[in-house]
């Protein structure tokens, strides 16, 4: 299935999960932040979170900044 | 001399609260905030892979500075709150400097959607320190309102103006009982002792210190220049007088 991350699509297994779609971008786990369709998914649940087909997920992390 | 800054349920030996933003790199920040003696550091909250990456939160873990997450960018209290929301679960701190800007030219504070979204993150348990204008009246509705802090500009964000009205200030440190950090527009090390001469609990900046020709000095003037303020702050300056009055004895 399709779903966009931080604006680009992206094609990830069916039933794919946050931690799933962490691990096929290459992403850590620590120091990220992840909202899918506009709400935010604490770590704690990202192992058992579903992605829907379509999600638009955001990725955020920390940067040079203020 | 033991007089650390208090905010909420922490305290810093160092008053200076250092930004991360504007920096050629991370080697050149990195011995910037050394040098600033710096415990408090903003970073912003963006989308990963874009340009910056996470490296500024090694550096910080380095340097034993506690990162504090800003909402820079955001304009409404909505996007504020989201902000806020995943920085809270990125860095694993209920610590947000609340930062909503009306737009581009002046990235001045936008008032209404500043208190809208203090309350709300207030009540949602984040500890709010508030970027605000340098407006009495908003600063003790923000105090009413549960901020941690309140932090007053001296000029717009990155102009390096340093403070444009400082009895607007003092007229702020005079009713606050949460601390008062000047926030932006300073310039140089003398205008962030002029902030603490007026009773600033502390000075937050960035640009001066990133985008000077010679950061790692810069920080160390400012440091100095907080340092300098604070004390002149509680020596009791003399007043001020129209005539010369003489400080050697007449014969």
């Amino acid at each position: 299935m399709e779903i966009q991350v931080n604006g680009t699509v992206r094609e990830v297994p069916d039933g794919a999960t946050v931690t799933t779609m962490l691990g096929a971008l290459g992403v850590p786990s620590r120091g990220v932040a992840v909202a899918v369709d506009g709400v935010v998914v604490a770590k704690t649940d990202h192992d058992r979170t579903v992605l829907p087909d379509g999600a638009e997920v955001e990725v955020l992390t920390a940067v040079q900044g203020g | 001399m033991d007089d650390p800054l208090i905010i909420a349920d922490r305290s810093y030996s160092s008053r200076l609260i250092m930004g991360t933003g504007g920096a050629a790199n991370l080697a050149v920040l990195e011995r910037a905030l050394k040098a600033s003696g710096t415990e408090l550091t903003t970073v912003s909250i963006r989308r990963v892979d874009t340009q910056g990456g996470t490296g500024v939160l090694e550096v910080l873990e380095r340097l034993g500075i506690d990162p504090l997450p800003n909402t820079a960018g955001c304009r409404t209290a909505a996007e504020a709150v989201l902000t806020a929301t995943m920085a809270r679960e990125a860095l694993g701190t209920p610590w947000i400097k609340l930062e909503i800007v009306g737009d581009d030219r002046t990235l001045l504070p936008d008032a209404v959607e500043l208190l809208d979204a203090a309350a709300q993150l207030v009540a949602d348990g984040f500890t709010v320190l508030a970027y605000t204008n340098d407006d009495p009246v908003l600063a003790l509705r923000l105090e009413e309102l549960g901020c941690a802090a309140v932090m007053p500009l001296g000029s717009p964000i990155g102009t390096g103006l340093g403070i444009r009205n400082p009895h607007n200030l003092e007229l702020i440190v005079a009713r606050a009982t949460i601390p008062v950090i000047l926030d932006a527009g300073i310039g140089t090390a003398s205008d962030a002792a002029l902030a603490m001469e007026l009773g600033c609990a502390g000075v937050m900046l960035a640009t001066a210190v990133t985008r000077a020709t010679d950061p790692e000095a810069m920080a160390a003037a400012m440091r100095h220049g907080v340092l300098a303020g604070r004390l002149a702050h509680g020596a009791g300056r003399v007043p001020q007088r129209f005539w010369a009055q003489a400080s050697s004895p007449p014969r």
